[in-house]
């Protein structure tokens, strides 16, 4: 895995590399110091919802109330501000994770439990997450002006420029390589991915595994929920809609196997940074709005069939060598 | 072609162990009705054909005919190459040599789809069809009747028709779902009637179906029969080979070791031809002194896979379970593991009671179980080495609440080396190791678990005859360092070899346990228990 994983991250940098000269010959705003600063800023939110997604994708799950959960997230927090204005950022931290644990243990339960199908799950609940915003904040949106300062504060923070959102995704990015790497949580999460039987036999609990990972990926978006109501200083109900795939994207670029079992946090990172550049690439290129979705979607694609190429092995099956054969004694 | 010939059944049968079948029942006219005295034409013929995988040589010059209007009955241990002949019949394997000719014509089959345009068809152990789909459906799929679009009508009234054929009493229209087993084998074989086939293989068919649905498929076979068409019938159970078949054709190891008409044949004999080879040269037994009491387990039962199985295990012992596929080995195995639940039963573990709710429970408490199926259940193919062999014990490898690389590396070095696993590095991933040292690899992960019963099931399935030798001699390794090992294995050398006690099982209960050197410790005795042959005789 190792071995395979890392060529397919050499040439995955090696086509951000290319892209990344090519944009800027192309339109030399681009390739500004400004410019990367501002794309990691701007993909900071996809790098570890990515992370947390992946995660899930190990398991041969997925998780579609990702955005959702962020919004739902986002909008309980908002109004816990506009009550309580003068609290200090570890309570809303805490609190937003915290929030998002709740969800994705919904998430986690519902799969692990009753072993339904994950996109089942997470499709619904999505629905109800979304649905639980026009409830609770009866369709109003909560304004910036309301929330307070200290709530706003966390992502004006920079170190180096760059802003404290992109530190905490990289915080998120150390913890899962630590978390997949060097735990027996995180290589269970392989295990059972690549061969649930299997791990079955050696002990693991399949249902464990998956509560963890959904549990993951909801304590993530939480927390990105209030990250992105405090940077972009409003809530409402359709905040992140459609984000879910956008971070599905970003893992399945960068080599996540939707199969599971297959995936890296370097992997999936640079899969991130492929559509944030991308993202903001194109009306750099002055190409038209109109254009950005289909074309963002396209690479996409072209990214994902190279994936697919690179994983296909040498059939196992006699058949289709049978066939070969048959043909070489025909000819 | 070796046939064991001036052999005296009477010589080598353990008194009051083995009884023959009778020739009186056999001579009922019932099953003489449509043997017809010379064999016509053969309608397929195999001449020579061999085949071989990466280190295994599974077909060896092998050759025989099929003739219509009679079942010929493919016999042979579990490896002996049968259902690589059935691959090969069905154009899913090419052979690497030899000829196949239907008829007068030479056949190439480069799909199956080349098989069944040449008349062949088989309807396998468990049913290869579409379960949402109807009866006509299933039968007709790949040649649907009509032009552009599809004449349902015509395909409902042929399959009407072919279910009366063959007296079937469901409708076109039924779900296939909604069918038993043996119903689904009658659609199976309405589909091979739909492409007329004159050849049509029987793969294990009775093996999921109760007695009376086993009269009913061959109430069907003698019709088949009656109708002209030719039968390739395999069968572990000799009583259904010797109901149903007219000629016989033997294969151990790859090879055909003989074959003949099936009234001139008596038990014994074939079991002896399947069985071959004196097993003791094969496989020195190492002198260990037994051991104290490790496990006992007594009266465990579960609803419908065994019942009623009692043993101890002692260390420094190899227990041996010998019986056909299917006769619950596995499964009171996977019951001591934790896999499943027993309904009734008591297990003793170093004198303490053992509850197993989960594999984890029985790996913390010092069972390891090599299962089976080394793709599915053992290995984690896309994973390294290293990770393979601690994925059971990584408890061990925690150091202040993370993984040790360093830790980890050091037991798969230790236990790789230990095994001879052939490999680039420990860090190479499974899938890309030999069969042979990928099973290496699955059994380190379980000796990493320090355990003190280890139960290996099939442990040289489908591996290569160096790794096979090479696990043999650590089976012995292990017992000589302390351990108490089962052994679960359909080969019998293999069982008799290294065994010190085999308990032979068949059809979820032991039917008899053997001490090495004790009565009843022969090749022949215990296949014989093994097919229920002693069960079928005393019920005679």
């Amino acid at each position: 895995m190792k071995r395979l994983a890392t060529y397919r991250e050499i040439i995955l940098a090696a086509i951000i590399a290319v892209m990344v000269i090519g944009i800027s010959i192309v339109a030399p705003a681009f390739g500004t110091r400004d410019t990367f600063v501002a794309v990691l800023n701007d993909t900071a939110f996809l790098f570890m919802m990515a992370l947390a997604q992946m995660i899930v994708i190990l398991t041969r799950g997925i998780d579609l109330s990702v955005a959702a959960n962020l919004a739902l997230t986002g909008m309980l927090t908002a109004m816990v501000a506009e009550h309580h204005p003068d609290l200090p950022i570890i309570v809303f931290v805490v609190l937003s994770t915290v929030i998002g644990l709740g969800l994705g243990l919904i998430n986690g339960g519902l799969v692990a439990a009753l072993q339904i199908p994950p996109i089942v799950v997470t499709l619904g609940t999505l629905a109800v997450f979304r649905g639980m915003i026009v409830v609770i904040g009866g369709g109003a949106q909560v304004d910036g002006a309301n929330m307070g300062a200290n709530f706003q504060l966390l992502p004006k923070l920079t170190v180096f420029g760059l802003s404290s959102i992109f530190w905490i995704a990289v915080l998120i990015a150390v913890a899962c390589w630590l978390f997949l790497t060097r735990t027996r949580p995180g290589r269970g999460l392989y295990a059972v991915g690549c061969n649930p039987v299997a791990a079955r036999y050696c002990g693991i609990d399949l249902g464990r595994q998956q509560l963890i990972a959904y549990a993951i990926s909801g304590a993530v978006a939480g927390l990105s929920g209030y990250l992105w109501v405090a940077r972009y200083g409003v809530a409402y109900v359709e905040i992140a809609t459609g984000y879910e795939l956008t971070v599905i994207a970003a893992c399945v670029i960068g080599g996540v196997s939707i199969g599971g079992g297959v995936g890296s946090v370097a992997g999936t990172l640079l899969g991130a940074l492929f559509i944030g550049l991308i993202v903001n690439a194109l009306p750099v290129m002055q190409v038209s709005p109109f254009w950005q979705m289909a074309i963002s979607g396209a690479v996409i694609l072209l990214a994902v069939i190279i994936n697919a190429r690179a994983e296909a092995r040498p059939d196992k099956l006699i058949l289709p060598r049978a066939r070969r054969e048959a043909a070489r004694v025909g000819a | 072609m070796r046939v064991c010939s001036g052999f005296d059944a009477a010589l080598i049968r353990p008194a009051g162990h083995l009884l023959p079948f009778t020739r009186e029942k056999e001579n009922t006219p019932l099953f003489h009705l449509n043997r017809p005295l010379m064999p016509s034409d053969p309608v397929l013929t195999l001449a020579g054909i061999s085949k071989s995988f990466p280190g295994v040589r599974a077909l060896s010059d092998v050759g025989f005919s099929l003739y219509p209007g009679q079942v010929t009955a493919l016999i042979g241990e579990n490896g002996a190459g049968k259902s690589t002949i059935v691959k090969t019949l069905t154009g899913i394997y090419l052979p690497d040599e030899g000829s196949l000719t239907v008829g007068q014509e030479a056949k190439h089959f480069s799909s199956p789809r080349d098989a069944w345009a040449a008349g062949i068809a088989a309807i396998h152990q468990e049913t290869v069809m579409f379960d949402e789909l109807t009866v006509a459906e299933n039968i007709f799929t790949g040649h649907m009747p009509g032009g552009t679009l599809i004449d349902w009508a015509e395909a409902r009234r042929r399959t009407a028709a072919l279910l009366k054929r063959i007296d079937a009493d469901f409708k076109p229209e039924t779900k296939l779902k909604r069918l038993s087993v043996a119903q689904q084998h009658m659609v199976e074989i309405a589909r091979a009637l739909s492409h007329e086939a004159k050849v049509i293989i029987m793969d294990e068919p009775t093996a999921a179906l109760s007695s009376h649905e086993i009269q009913e498929l061959f109430r069907i076979v003698d019709q088949l029969k009656a109708e002209g068409h030719a039968i390739l019938f395999i069968s572990h159970k000799f009583d259904e080979i010797f109901r149903v078949s007219d000629r016989w054709v033997c294969l151990r190891d790859g090879e055909k070791v003989g074959e003949g008409l099936t009234r001139d044949v008596r038990e014994p004999d074939l079991v002896r031809l399947m069985v071959g080879r004196p097993v003791d040269q094969i496989f020195p037994k190492r002198a260990l002194t037994i051991g104290e009491t490790v496990l006992e387990v007594e009266g465990l039962s579960n609803a419908t896979e065994f019942e009623d199985i009692g043993f101890t295990l002692r260390r420094r012992e190899i227990l041996g379970f010998y019986g056909l596929v299917g006769a619950g080995r596995s499964e009171v195995m996977q019951c001591l593991f934790g896999m499943s639940r027993p309904t009734r039963g008591r297990v003793t573990l170093e004198g303490r009671p053992f509850v197993a709710k989960a594999p984890a429970d029985a790996i913390a408490a010092g069972i390891a179980y090599v299962p089976e199926d080394r793709q599915h259940q053992g290995a984690v193919l896309p994973l390294g080495i290293r990770e393979n062999t601690t994925l059971a014990s990584l408890g061990a490898h925690v150091r202040y609440g993370f993984l040790s690389r360093n830790s980890e590396r050091a037991a798969t070095r230790m236990l790789g080396t230990r095994l001879a696993v052939k490999a680039a590095h420990w860090e190479q991933r499974l899938g890309e190791l030999s069969g042979g040292n990928q099973q290496k690899v699955v059994i380190a992960k379980w000796l990493a678990t320090k355990p003190k019963v280890v139960i290996l099931d099939e442990p040289t399935k489908g591996i290569d005859v160096g790794s096979k030798a090479a696990v043999h001699d650590f089976i012995g390794e292990l017992a000589e360092d302390g351990l108490a090992v089962i052994l679960v294995s359909s080969e019998l050398p293999e069982v008799m070899g290294l065994a010190d006690r085999i308990i032979v099982m068949h059809e979820g209960q032991m039917v008899t346990a053997v001490t090495r050197g004790g009565p009843g410790w022969s090749a022949e005795a215990i296949v014989a228990a093994a097919t229920g042959a002693d069960h079928q005789a005393v019920a005679a």
